[in-house]
């Protein structure tokens, strides 16, 4: 079944608000893309509520706002997407950094 | 597109050096699904799903198609105008009453709608903040010429500019002008031409860049 996208992803307002273009969603390298799914989809299986990630996302950019920090709209996601998972306890930051560096080294190359 | 170019670099590390953090990133979101994937946390069939999902439902696709279709069919043209909920269910989207209202030589229209923000979705996905705004919402009727100036629309004096107040019961497309020269254009690189400021009336559809002006 095709997953309707909901307006309360859609609709973020502020400094959470989607980066758009043409309306359309604009995702600049395939990874953004990844994360905003893998994210969603996350919220769909009820690993956690849409507003606790979004209260996140907030939270991280202000946080690189007022650090000064150039990075992009997705990398904070990315951070934020992070930080939430290792509050619930879905993820360990050892695991991700050794998984992280078996990608880097070419000793994994596939996601599965 | 990347990222802004930095100016302190060797000129031969130029390229390398902006595109290496997003190849950082790109590792360590894809360590990431593959630890949350392994976890069962994730399906990437269901990843892949969400994000064509949101690419698609969230833009004007459909809109363009229905506008293209219109172009290179003018029999689909009429029926569209006739009924545009009966024509739009022809090529599989509905939910929702619609009339089209089509550009012409000396006629341009626009979409708004003054009480809230009443808007094609199915069509032309989700509208944009400005056509929510009371100053878009105010001023489209006052002053439609100046509006459209603003969006870079510069119509003749003499061309009439009928406003359409979308609301909960019925909503309005814009059907533009052909651009000339895409006469050897098909209905699918039609449907790229058109935008979804076009299709509520406050931009026109451009030739392609190639196409002679």
């Amino acid at each position: 079944m095709e997953p309707v996208p909901s307006r309360e992803i859609a609709d973020m307002a502020g400094a959470a608000a989607l980066p758009r273009k043409n309306g359309e969603l604009v995702f600049d390298e395939a990874w953004q893309g990844r994360i905003f799914g893998m994210t969603v989809a996350m919220s769909h299986e009820a690993s956690f509520e849409w507003r606790e990630f979004q209260a996140q996302l907030i939270a991280e950019i202000a946080h690189a706002e007022r650090e000064g920090e150039s990075t992009s709209y997705y990398e904070r996601w990315l951070h934020a997407f992070e930080r939430l998972l290792a509050d619930k306890g879905l993820l360990d930051a050892g695991a991700l950094a050794e998984r992280t560096r078996d990608f880097e080294s070419g000793r994994r190359d596939d996601v599965f | 597109m990347s990222g802004t170019h930095n100016d302190h670099g060797h000129p031969h590390e130029h390229g390398h050096h902006h595109r290496e953090p997003e190849s950082t990133l790109s590792l360590r979101v894809r360590a990431l699904e593959s630890l949350l994937v392994e976890k069962k946390l994730v399906a990437s069939d269901a990843v892949d799903r969400i994000v064509s999902a949101y690419e698609q439902d969230i833009g004007p696709h459909n809109g363009a198609k229905v506008v293209a279709r219109a172009w290179v069919d003018p029999r689909y043209r009429e029926r569209l105008l006739a009924d545009g909920s009966a024509a739009i269910e022809e090529l599989g989207f509905g939910g929702v009453d619609l009339q089209v209202v089509a550009n012409a030589p000396g006629v341009h229209n626009l979409v708004v709608c003054t009480l809230c923000s009443c808007y094609p979705h199915a069509l032309i996905g989700l509208p944009p903040v400005w056509y929510k705004s009371f100053e878009y919402r105010s001023r489209a009727v006052r002053e439609p010429r100046v509006v459209l100036r603003e969006f870079g629309v510069d119509l003749p004096e003499t061309t009439e500019i009928r406003i359409w107040d979308s609301s909960a019961e019925l909503r309005y497309l814009v059907l533009p002008e052909r651009p000339t020269g895409t006469e050897q254009l098909g209905e699918a690189e039609l449907a790229k031409l058109v935008t979804r400021d076009a299709m509520i009336g406050v931009a026109l559809v451009k030739p392609p860049a190639s196409a002679p002006r």
